[in-house]
């Protein structure tokens, strides 16, 4: 599924990354905690949180994905924002809950990372 | 290939900066060419490494050794040490603070996680003293 279909299937706003959007990701990921992410989350994948500190783009970058979505509408700081652009990742946010985007993204064709 | 020794100090307390040294690995690593899901491996280990040294013991040093079938990993700090092996290796144990917590680490799975993507991990720590922490990943021929 291409960031494109992503972001209208979870009405989501662009934080950075908005020249990345043609990027295809194959699964997705949804935690918080983010030795969960680095226990199964694969490369070229998406991930769902609801946290917004530096360690959520740090964690990303060590696993490869390449889109994080804030849930709940939540926005890190600029500075966090900065740092994802970056490492050349796509931010967005959406008006969501967790379980819900999660649920609208499998509804939409997008798989779990196995 | 000769060997290449990467050397990285880890503030302690800096929960902005860790993982930096990690990220730094994790480059060095691609530029070396090195298998991805080697990297991968090498870079969560190193990460959770890092983490555990900035939450638990107030930094340390981190050094990385490549070499042309493995990459070791050794981890030292001068912090409490761990006094129980067998809890800490424990999945879901902690004993990190609520700071920690906020960034989504201190659930008990980095101990665990490091021996998930290592093939070999070594544990040594004195309370009082300190803990070294060794990892090797093999690079398949």
């Amino acid at each position: 599924m291409k960031i494109h279909k992503v972001i209208e299937v979870l009405d989501a706003s662009v934080l950075c990354g908005s020249e990345l959007l043609d990027r295809e990701i194959h699964a997705a990921g949804a935690a918080d905690l983010m030795s969960d992410v680095l226990a199964y989350v694969r490369t070229e994948s998406l991930l769902l949180t609801g946290l917004t500190n530096t360690q959520v783009i740090r964690t990303a970058d060590m696993m490869d994905i390449v889109c994080i979505v804030f849930v709940r509408g939540k926005k890190p700081t600029p500075e966090v924002i900065e740092y994802g652009r970056a490492h050349d990742m796509v931010l967005l946010s959406t008006p969501y809950k967790m379980y819900y985007a999660s649920g609208l993204l499998f509804q939409a064709g997008l798989g779990a990372c196995e | 290939m000769d060997k290449l020794h990467l050397h990285y100090e880890v503030e302690g307390n800096d929960f902005v900066a860790a993982g930096e040294a990690a990220g730094q690995m994790k480059r060095t690593l691609r530029q070396l060419g090195i298998d991805f899901e080697i990297i991968r491996r090498c870079s969560i280990c190193m990460y959770e490494g890092e983490i555990n040294m900035v939450a638990h013991a107030e930094g340390g040093s981190a050094d990385v050794i490549i070499a042309k079938d493995k990459v070791t990993i050794v981890l030292e700090d001068t912090g409490p040490g761990i006094t129980d092996m067998e809890l800490a290796m424990q999945e879901g144990y902690s004993t990190a603070t609520q700071d920690v917590r906020e960034l989504g680490f201190g659930a008990g799975m980095g101990l665990p996680n490091m021996k998930r993507y290592a093939d070999t991990l070594a544990v040594e720590s004195t309370p009082g003293i300190g803990t070294k922490v060794t990892m090797e990943i093999n690079i398949p021929a």
